[in-house]
């Protein structure tokens, strides 16, 4: 892992992004990594376009300030690609991660990235929350397919927290389904 | 040394569990972003039986800390948290707690004041209670801000000082993020704030005592001020000491000041709270491309360490004070006024230079901070300093 990963989470409130860049920075600790997870506040409405933040490192983060220059763009919901420019600052060994039906070049297009090194990622969080959910959660299922993405951690680890942290507060049947998600998720990203 | 945790938490969730721990008798809190999740939690713990708390529930902050005071002065620990306009509203009963000696503690979520509105970061509100007459830390992160908790009951309970303590942290940035922070257990905090034995008790009824009565013309208010005065003078060594003795336990350092680079610094800046880690991070790649830049963190603000800043400054070239907060009217933000009277004493005239940043919450990007380290290495270097305080990265 390298010295230090940050994370850009772009959703709409009440998609779960907060959670997810909680849930990723929690599974980092579990891996003695240093981390932070802090959503950026402003007005707090369903489906406002919203943005959240991670940072993993293997040192102490001292930081604390907006992640302009992410390692990692991670787009809950594609119909904010019409309206934030999610690409923004990313780094050139960069990788965008969009939960979308829509292939790797086909977002690579719509996103203006053409010839750019940027890796793109598309997963269908949405079409898998449905299945194994049963209801539009794409928050977990996009852990599983950000960390294959970045290669920043096994799905064992994410499987392993998630246990154990959905374990205080949801059914098994939940847990399960979660799960299921998240490791489908890991192993369907398309990266290109 | 005592076992630790280490868990991903909130800068306000540790807050609340530093105050579980301190297991105060009493709080009376009322709810106000972005605070609002320390005394959820708390009242959470309380729910629980996980604490043994008189929680009460108010319609303000003026009556919270009314409610606070009453029952300091019964003979109760107390602790609340509050944060800008809450902490504006409680104006009045911060003197009347620091006036009748009451060793309350009190978290405050550093936000702006209004207008226009705004719940983000800056010091607009404690800089604003500054003279209210409490015992002020300031945490960096999410750890800080826990071990100061812990800190200040210890503070402000000691029989040489008794007065109230406020232990901020800054809204949002170290309010609700995520960080890795490292708890004691219980025994270990119990152990270390003890029992609290209050001095006049007003509940104490072999030895009834008159709190906060009328002292006017003629009578000892004047001297009550001046015992005031003399109680936070003694402070500066308890707060050593309790600083010193929870180093001990916890394995992390404690400074009124604390400094990094600072052995061979030509330029320093000064800072107080979350922006200390960027400025850190900043004179750390600075370095690599040869500016000896250092970093002193001011870590209590009351009572001011004026004699440890003074030494840590001394040698260096040119000094930039990074002010999160405004005193309009006057030559700088309420740090530099402080910075620059500390300094007056030196044989050595430095060049500081005040930077207002970070109001409303403002982003403070890496790029600003290097923009001082920059403009510092040239004024060391002999270049003109600016006059008048800059507004860093403003439109």
């Amino acid at each position: 892992m390298q010295q230090l990963t940050e994370i850009r989470w772009h959703a709409r409130a009440g998609q779960g992004a907060v959670t997810a860049a909680k849930l990723v920075a929690e599974t980092a600790l579990e891996l003695d990594q240093y981390m932070q997870a802090m959503p950026e506040y402003g007005p707090e409405r369903m489906g406002a376009p919203i943005k959240a933040f991670t940072r993993i490192s293997s040192v102490p983060i001292e930081i604390h300030c907006n992640i302009e220059n992410p390692d990692a763009v991670v787009v809950l919901d594609e119909t904010l690609l019409a309206i934030v420019d999610v690409a923004e600052g990313i780094r050139s060994d960069g990788v965008i991660l969009v939960n979308t039906c829509k292939t790797p070049e086909a977002l690579r297009a719509e996103l203006g990235l053409q010839g750019s090194s940027v890796r793109v990622a598309s997963i269908d969080a949405s079409g898998i929350s449905l299945e194994t959910l049963k209801r539009d959660m794409p928050n977990t299922p996009m852990i599983g397919a950000l960390a294959k993405a970045t290669e920043l951690f096994d799905v064992a680890p994410i499987v392993s927290h998630l246990t154990k942290t959905f374990g205080k507060k949801f059914s098994q049947e939940v847990i399960d389904a979660n799960i299921a998600s998240v490791t489908r998720a890991y192993e369907e990203v398309s990266v290109g | 040394m005592p076992t630790q945790k280490t868990i991903a938490a909130t800068g306000n969730t540790v807050v609340a569990e530093a105050m579980r721990q301190c297991a105060p008798d009493m709080m009376a809190a009322y709810p106000i972003t972005p605070q609002t999740t320390i005394v959820e939690e708390f009242a959470g713990f309380v729910a629980k039986g996980r604490v043994h708390t008189e929680y009460i529930t108010v319609e303000s902050e003026h009556s919270a800390m009314s409610a606070c005071v009453g029952a300091s002065a019964a003979g109760a620990r107390v602790m609340t948290a509050t944060s800008s306009q809450g902490l504006a509203l409680m104006w009045e009963e911060l003197h009347i707690a620091s006036g009748m000696r009451l060793p309350i503690v009190m978290a405050n979520a550093n936000r702006a004041l209004s207008a226009p509105i705004n719940i983000h970061c800056d010091h607009s509100d404690i800089m604003g209670a500054r003279d209210t007459g409490w015992i002020t830390l300031f945490a960096e992160t999410a750890q800080e801000a826990y071990d100061n908790t812990i800190m200040a009951i210890r503070i402000a309970e000691h029989p040489d000082v008794l007065l109230p303590t406020m232990s901020c942290l800054d809204g949002f940035i170290t309010t609700h993020s995520i960080d890795r922070v490292c708890i004691m257990d219980d025994e270990t905090v119990t152990g270390f704030v003890g029992q609290y034995t209050p001095k006049n008790a007003l509940l104490d009824i072999e030895n009834p005592v008159t709190h906060g009565a009328f002292a006017g013309l003629g009578g000892p208010f004047f001297e009550f001020k001046k015992s005031q005065r003399e109680a936070i003078e003694r402070s500066r060594a308890v707060i050593k000491d309790v600083g010193a003795e929870f180093s001990e336990l916890s394995g992390r350092p404690f400074g009124m000041v604390e400094t990094w680079g600072m052995e061979d610094a030509d330029v320093a800046i000064v800072v107080i709270g979350s922006t200390a880690g960027n400025v850190r991070h900043v004179a750390r790649q600075m370095r690599e491309s040869g500016i000896k830049a250092g970093v002193v963190k001011i870590r209590c603000f009351r009572p001011f360490p004026y004699a440890e800043l003074a030494a840590a400054l001394s040698g260096v070239k040119a000094v930039a004070v990074m002010d999160r907060a405004e005193s309009f009217g006057a030559e700088g933000g309420p740090l530099f006024l402080e910075v620059r009277s500390a300094l007056y004493d030196a044989t050595e005239r430095i060049p500081v230079i005040d930077y207002i940043y970070g109001l409303g919450g403002s982003d403070v990007r890496l790029e600003l901070i290097e923009t001082v380290l920059n403009d510092l290495s040239e004024i060391a270097a002999g270049a003109q300093a600016p006059t008048g305080l800059v507004y860093l990265g403003s439109r």
